[in-house]
């Protein structure tokens, strides 16, 4: 922050106009964080991205149609074919309620937007309010300057972008918000010790437990955070107020949820925060009876209960361990489970090894998903320490655990993502201060000359903030002649540059304002202002070109134009359109969601992932000769087989490469599905190498039938082979429909033979 | 060692007492509500374990709902204690406003999880 003006009516107006000014700031950034979302919308369509947003575009519709009542008790028997799906208990239901609120109250102000546009743009609105949410918990650590740059940084990151695009209609969209507001709030508790904050706080969780599984990130890193403040003897009256009805309220109100239910006192999760609650209320003990006993009878009330209380507390920790040990997860969920042992998933549970989103990130994608914020936050880190406060140990605890789980899941690197954007503007909003209050300095000692080198240094601090008043038009022209150039100059006047880390160490261990040489904090300045330049530049780049992919419509440049490759909705329409209501599709559980919200069929398995075996019939099948796979499916009731192929025209992610998967989850429940049959060398492979069981199956039959049609030679573009079996027919299924491009297959099961040809089977003589 | 130790004890007890009694009357009340309010958590949870736990909702809506309030009366004896130099600005009608607020939601809460 500036150094604190004198109340001279100068000063109150300077302070108004900082405020409107901050203000305008702040509605420019939401707006910024809004129109940097909208390239999709722009480049593609207004359409739902992805798989998940499917899942809950259907929910809301389902809602906005039949009212909360019928949303709460949904039962879904259009998914997961036998078995259904119990919707109202296995949804977190905050990202569609907060959108089907805002769906009627904009319809009952009459202004008709339909439901799939409030969706695609719930995610850039309330990415501006996360911004706003940074700006306010920035604030409570160190000051508006801060709170301004971080809430810009958090507005472009990459990161943040790559969750929240326009069309991106998933949890995080909302939840992030959440996180950051709770964060905020707790803080602003902590900093004030009122008991109201300490109420939004508890509502504020709740709303984050409605929308995201990642909230028992909250409710284990505020416990942390208690326990570290008291460990390190900062505990205050203010702590047990920001803490203990935050853990008693958000337990009621994570209870209440019907997904979480029970889990919120019974599952490992949420123990750290009951043991922080116990510890917190005997060290307020302690403390309460120091405060009215004298220090010698203290000192003997310390032995007597130590002495007692240690017994007692051995003999209830050996209860507790007895019972958590006896689970064998030790009481943690299989995700919990795989983030603080990240090779557990690829061990116990391939289904969560298998999810793209859940791999290690690799170093490239720190940079490219956080950018110049990766080395600016040591910088922050130190600012951070120079005063230590609740708020920024709060901050440094929060940027420590969420770089961690980062390291562990790439799809966390969300949540670092703020963490990053707070501390990194932190060290930029400090280091700015130290420049420009250098250039003012220099420039007062230049202009006035011999008169401010008269006295001593606290001499010339005083003349200096009085000075500073007449000379503060010549520093203000300055800085405005310097950014009017830069387009988005707000930015650019609070950006700083990574190399003087030690100014802001310097300026603070010495009481008198240091002021750095006039040239140096000149070209500090500049180039400060390059490198934000070269961080938006950045992030517009990523958010056009790669975070804005509906991945439902592929687009691709050749030498004669642009092609567009919709063969998903062409697939899915003619689901709609050419198959009775009641069919059942069978596919992988990539496509599920897709094809219950856009073909509106029965599927067998989508992406909800919930039944392990269900998952396991689909990839057996798969995965077997075609009458196995012909009888699994018929005992499945299923009447169409949909199959994504990629080998036309180059798509990558198609269900050949998926295949290991299938084998994998298959033969982990079903033995005679055994993954070295497949193997040559290893590699799963489909020319002429490859083995018969891997030339037999219903996958490899129903990706290549009739492909050798379209070249002659069956050449297929993403395995860079000739496929080894190229003439076959198909006895046990027919094909229907096959897309455009080739890309969707769909067969239906043919109906068993009324007769059958040659000897039946004797009756063995009994 | 013993017979210092029992001594130190009997000391021990009387400082406290003698401490304690000098605490104002409000404050007082407010201990007395606290302890009301455990005492009626530990009820409940004795309860259970005679009983069985079966509406699971109800029995984690009464303790919590115990406990809630409790730690709610202690934040409000820090608020008012005149003693606490953090909170010498806060006015004692401000603190039982939010104390009554925080109550209402923490009933609200509790009414709608009781089952």
């Amino acid at each position: 922050m500036v150094a604190p003006v004198e109340p001279k009516p100068g000063g109150t107006l300077r302070n108004a106009f900082g405020g409107v000014l901050g203000f305008f700031i702040l509605l420019l950034i939401g707006v910024l964080a809004f129109s940097i979302r909208l390239f999709s919308v722009i480049k593609y369509e207004s359409v739902i991205h992805e798989f998940d947003p499917y899942f809950n575009y259907r929910v809301t519709q389902f809602l906005t149609k039949n009212g909360i009542y019928e949303f709460w008790n949904w039962f879904d028997d259009r998914t997961w074919y036998p078995l259904g799906r119990v919707i109202g208990g296995t949804v977190y239901p905050g990202l569609t309620l907060t959108a089907g609120t805002m769906w009627w109250i904009l319809n009952s102000l009459n202004i008709p937007l339909s439901v799939e546009t409030v969706c695609v743009f719930t995610a850039p609105v309330f990415s501006a309010f996360a911004a706003w949410a940074t700006y306010f918990l920035t604030k409570e650590v160190k000051g508006i300057g801060s709170g301004l740059t971080a809430a810009t940084l958090l507005a472009l990151v990459p990161s943040y972008i790559s969750r929240s695009v326009a069309g991106s209609y998933d949890n995080e969209a909302v939840a992030i918000f959440a996180l950051i507001f709770t964060f905020f709030l707790y803080i602003k508790t902590l900093n004030t010790g009122s008991l109201f904050y300490a109420t939004l706080n508890a509502l504020s969780y709740f709303y984050m437990v409605c929308s995201w599984g990642g909230y028992t990130f909250i409710i284990n890193l505020i416990p942390m955070h208690a326990l570290l403040c008291i460990v390190t003897g900062r505990y205050s009256s203010r702590l047990y107020i920001a803490y203990a009805p935050l853990v008693v309220l958000g337990t009621l109100l994570a209870a209440l949820v019907p997904v979480v239910g029970f889990n919120a006192v019974m599952t490992s999760e949420h123990f750290a925060s009951f043991l922080v609650f116990i510890i917190i209320h005997v060290v307020a003990f302690v403390y309460f009876i120091k405060g009215i006993l004298s220090p010698k009878m203290f000192k003997v009330a310390i032995t007597l209960v130590l002495t007692v209380g240690i017994a007692v507390c051995i003999a209830v920790i050996a209860i507790l361990v007895a019972l958590v040990a006896s689970s064998p997860t030790k009481g943690w969920s299989g995700r919990s489970l795989s983030l603080l042992d990240p090779t557990y998933a690829s061990k116990y549970i391939p289904i969560i090894a298998s999810v793209s989103e859940h791999q290690p990130p690799t170093w490239p994608s720190y940079f490219m998903d956080i950018n110049i914020l990766a080395f600016l936050v040591p910088a922050g880190i130190i600012a951070c320490f120079l005063p230590l406060s609740d708020a920024s140990s709060f901050v440094v605890l929060y940027l420590v655990t969420s770089v961690y789980f980062s390291g562990v899941m790439v799809r966390l690197m969300l949540v670092l993502a703020p963490a990053a954007c707070i501390l990194s503007g932190i060290a930029l909003s400090e280091a700015f201060d130290v420049l420009t209050r250098s250039v003012k300095l220099q420039l007062v000692k230049l202009l006035e000359g011999p008169l401010s080198n008269a006295g001593d240094t606290k001499d010339e601090n005083s003349t200096a903030q009085n000075d500073v008043l007449k000379a503060d038009k010549q520093v203000a022209t300055n800085n405005k002649t310097e950014d009017v150039k830069e387009r988005p100059s707000k930015k650019n006047r609070k950006k700083d540059k990574e190399n003087t880390e030690k100014a802001p160490v310097k300026s603070h261990n010495e009481k008198r304002l240091l002021a750095l040489p006039l040239e140096a904090s000149a070209i500090a300045i500049i180039l400060l202002v390059v490198l934000g330049s070269l961080y938006v530049i950045h992030c517009v780049w990523a958010a056009a070109e790669a975070y804005s992919a509906p991945s439902i419509v592929l687009t691709s440049r050749s030498h004669d134009g642009l092609h567009v490759f919709d063969d998903f909705r062409e697939a899915y329409a003619w689901l709609r359109h050419n198959t009775e209501a009641d069919d059942k599709v069978a596919s992988w559980w990539d496509y599920g969601y897709q094809t219950t919200a856009m073909a509106n069929r029965t599927v067998i398995v989508d992406n909800n992932t919930w039944n392990n075996t269900h998952i396991a019939t689909v990839g057996t099948a798969m995965s077997s000769p075609e009458k196995p796979a012909w009888e699994i499916f018929n005992s499945l009731d299923v009447k169409y087989v949909l199959v994504v192929f990629g080998g036309l025209v180059g798509y990558p992610s198609d269900d050949i490469n998926k295949f290991l998967w299938m084998v994998r989850i298959g033969g982990g429940v079903f033995p005679h599905i055994k993954e070295p049959d497949y193997l040559r060398d290893g590699q799963y492979r489909i020319d002429a190498q490859a083995t018969p069981t891997m030339l037999n199956c219903l996958m490899y039959k129903l990706s290549y039938y009739r492909f050798v049609e379209t070249d002659g030679k069956g050449f297929d573009r993403v395995r860079r082979t000739e496929i080894g079996k190229k003439h076959f027919k198909l006895s046990h299924f027919e094909e229907v429909f096959t897309t455009h491009h080739w890309m969707v297959r769909i067969y239906k099961l043919k109906p068993p033979k009324n007769r059958m040809k040659g000897k039946t089977k004797k009756p063995k003589p009994v | 060692m013993a017979k210092s130790t029992s001594s130190d004890v009997l000391t021990l007890i009387h400082s406290l007492r003698s401490a304690y009694a000098a605490t104002p009357t409000n404050l007082k009340i407010i201990d007395l509500y606290v302890v009301f309010a455990i005492a009626t958590a530990v009820i409940q949870v004795v309860y259970m374990g005679i009983v069985g736990s079966f509406p699971f909702n109800s029995f984690l809506s009464g303790v919590l709902s115990c406990v809630g309030t409790a730690v709610l009366a202690v934040c409000l004896r820090i608020q008012v204690n005149k003693e606490n130099k953090e909170f010498k600005d806060l006015p004692p009608e401000r603190a039982f406003a939010d104390f009554v607020l925080c109550n209402l939601v923490l009933h609200l809460v509790i009414m709608n999880f009781l089952g």
